[in-house]
């Protein structure tokens, strides 16, 4: 038993992390109706720029974390919605992900070339202590990736649901062209939507670079798990896309564990044609029709 | 009028000695891991070779002429090996360097045999001198030469009667495993848990609690660069508590840069490194760091090597014969005092296997400490 809480934990901590990843792929999804390929990308970069700005600037880390995240949320919120979303979408929704996978493979080589290929070490914000619970040692970097990525949901869950602010971005989700009636800033709103897809893909960069160390690859295995953790989850959810990460997570952690290291990515994907199979909007997702 | 038909002849002359001595460099191409899940291992190596080169020209060259030294990403993908291997040879590589993982050098090696051309790799899978191949040639010891060094040291020093391995799912981890189980078994070390895991593996918690629950006497960890220091790290965060024991990667600089704290008390053997008591070792960390900024890992060495071994066996041969090099270099024994560059004896195998000095070391607040120096198994 304590031997499958500790799995339990482990997979939790990293569901935690396609959490927040795969939220980014809800919020994007629901402004936009569009899927963002480079969201493993996103997660992947913010590290990479706060390593670049230590050791290429010399700032201190605390100075080097604000200004890389600032960056990115510049760059890959306002910047991504302006220069890739906004001129593409007028064009369909397929020339707008064919965007987001050239921007994501921009992105890996351009972190590669302009940075390094090999990976670097991250500073964590909590040391890689264990506290023993229930017999079974618990990481410390695990207990506060949980949390902190469970606070940041709730209170991206609290801001769009109790907020003036979010349900303005709710309703401009839902129908962009009766909230512009009722006087809402959609344009603004959706620009909302994108930067908080940038913060949220900056902390779990944070959050995960410590333990995975800062690499340009490292977004290509986050980015699938993210996907599929939006999809079990519910597309249309930012409650669907927690509850899809955590289950990936722990998935993935229980068949390292009881199947195979070789097989845990086939897990997650064999639980992905299960869920489009029989439910296809997802754990917690709604139903959508479209007309065509 | 005799001055200017003289002018005229010692510019023509010149003019035509330019590409003359263009000609007289020699060309090296290195086949290596840039990118991909050998970056590491890889850009180590490179500039290795870089900095082989770079010593070499500034002392006057091989045999007067000056190494072009021309670098190919294999993205440590097979496939790309191969083609980058044929391209080197295409272009009329002298001899081929690299790669270093063992995957891509098993996958590539046949096409430097084909063309009679010398491939000095730095892989160490069993596996790869065992197929007749007259052309490969290696750089570090052969896993079926540290692996009996290891389980002695498990046995002797460690006291382990129980080792957890965890190794990974490449050819190279493949070769080490199956190289260490018989060995571990010769000194009646039982395996408590046989762990295999990814190459490009990210995330280790599983593995870390696998061992844990093994509850071994030891662990023994034979993993790439970069999942070594994330397996460190998992261990660490598991509260593993045993002893990590490893062959040369475990505590090459790399691995300790990238695993932190999480690498003290790291211990095992290693083929090659720049803290060993060997000044030329040491010289040559400092000129590495010097000029890359970073400290060398054992690929660094082994890149330097490869470039001096080349030295070596044209200046022994008088020519540049693409053929008479590797048969030179079979059983060829190679001294510091013949090629400074090869900085500590060295004998080349009749299968291009190396027998050679090797070390026990530990690592102490972030830094390798050699422990003790092995001998040559043949000297």
């Amino acid at each position: 038993m304590a031997e499958f809480l500790a799995y339990l934990i482990a997979g939790l901590a990293t569901g935690a992390i396609y959490a927040l990843a795969a939220i980014g792929f809800t919020l994007v999804w629901q402004t936009s109706q569009m899927i963002n390929f480079a969201q493993g990308e996103f997660v992947m970069l913010p590290a990479i720029l706060i390593l670049a700005a230590v050791k290429l600037a010399g700032l201190p880390v605390w100075a080097a974390a604000i200004l890389g995240i600032a960056a990115f949320i510049a760059l890959f919120g306002w910047g991504f919605k302006l220069v890739i979303v906004d001129p593409m979408i007028r064009h369909g929704v397929l020339p707008l992900a064919i965007a987001t996978m050239a921007l994501s493979i921009i992105m890996k080589e351009g972190a590669k070339d302009g940075f390094t290929a090999e990976a670097q070490r991250f500073p964590s914000l909590v040391p890689q202590e264990t506290v023993s619970f229930l017999g079974i040692s618990i990481s410390l970097q695990h207990i506060a990736i949980i949390i902190v990525a469970c606070l940041a949901i709730g209170t991206l869950q609290w801001f769009v649901t109790r907020t003036k602010t979010g349900r303005q971005m709710q309703a401009s989700a839902q129908n962009p062209n009766v909230a512009l009636i009722l006087g809402i800033p959609v344009a603004q709103m959706v620009m909302l939507t994108f930067l908080i897809n940038a913060a949220l893909a900056a902390l779990a960069s944070i959050l995960i670079s410590p333990i995975y160390l800062a690499k340009f690859s490292n977004g290509e295995v986050i980015g699938l798990f993210a996907f599929i953790a939006a999809i079990v989850g519910g597309f249309n959810q930012v409650r669907g896309a927690l509850a899809g990460g955590l289950i990936v997570g722990v998935i993935d952690s229980l068949a390292a564990a009881y199947i195979s290291t070789s097989y845990r990515l086939a897990v997650p994907l064999v639980l992905l044609v299960v869920i489009i199979l029989i439910k296809p909007e997802g754990l917690f997702g709604r139903k959508e029709e479209r007309g065509v | 009028m005799k001055q200017s038909i003289l002018a005229l002849g010692i510019a023509a002359t010149a003019a035509l000695a330019l590409p003359a001595a263009a000609q007289e460099r020699i060309k090296l191409v290195n086949v290596v891991e840039l990118s991909g899940a050998g970056a590491t291992a890889g850009t180590n190596w490179k500039n290795g070779i870089d900095l082989a080169v770079a010593d070499i020209n500034a002392r006057g060259g091989i045999l007067g002429r000056q190494i072009e030294i021309v670098h190919y990403d294999t993205q440590t993908n097979p496939g790309n090996t191969r083609a980058a291997v044929q391209r080197a040879i295409d272009e009329g590589t002298y001899a081929v360097l690299g790669p270093v993982f063992s995957g891509p050098i098993g996958a590539s090696m046949q096409i430097a045999q084909r063309a009679e051309i010398a491939q000095i790799v730095g892989g160490e899978a069993a596996g790869l001198t065992r197929q007749g191949n007259q052309y490969l040639f290696r750089t570090s010891l052969s896993q079926s030469a540290a692996m009996p060094k290891i389980a002695a040291y498990l046995k002797n020093t460690v006291k382990a009667s129980s080792v957890a391995v965890v190794w990974v799912n490449n050819d190279f981890g493949k070769g080490g495993r199956d190289a260490i189980l018989p060995e571990l078994q010769k000194a009646g070390i039982r395996v408590a848990a046989d762990i295999s895991t990814e190459q490009g593996q990210a995330d280790f918690a599983a593995d870390a609690i696998k061992v844990k629950n093994a509850n071994a006497d030891a662990v023994f960890v034979y993993l790439n660069e970069e999942e070594s220091a994330r397996f460190l790290r998992a261990a660490k965060q598991q509260g593993v508590d045993k002893p990590m024991v490893g062959e040369t990667t475990l505590l090459g600089a790399k691995v300790i840069e990238l695993a932190g704290d999480a690498a003290n008390g790291v211990r095992g053997h290693v083929g090659l490194s720049i803290d060993a008591p060997v000044p030329a070792f040491q010289e040559f960390g400092r000129k590495f760091q010097a000029r890359f900024n970073y400290a060398s890992d054992h690929n660094g060495l082994k890149g330097y090597m490869a470039v001096a071994m080349i030295k070596w066996a044209t200046e022994k041969q008088k020519k540049f014969d693409k053929k008479g090099l590797a048969d030179t270099l079979r059983g060829a024994t190679i001294t510091p005092a013949e090629e400074p560059g090869i900085m500590i004896t060295t004998k080349v195998e009749t299968n291009g296997d190396l027998d050679r000095e090797s070390y026990l070391a530990e690592v102490e607040n972030g830094k390798q400490i050699i422990k003790a120096t092995l001998p040559m198994i043949n000297p």
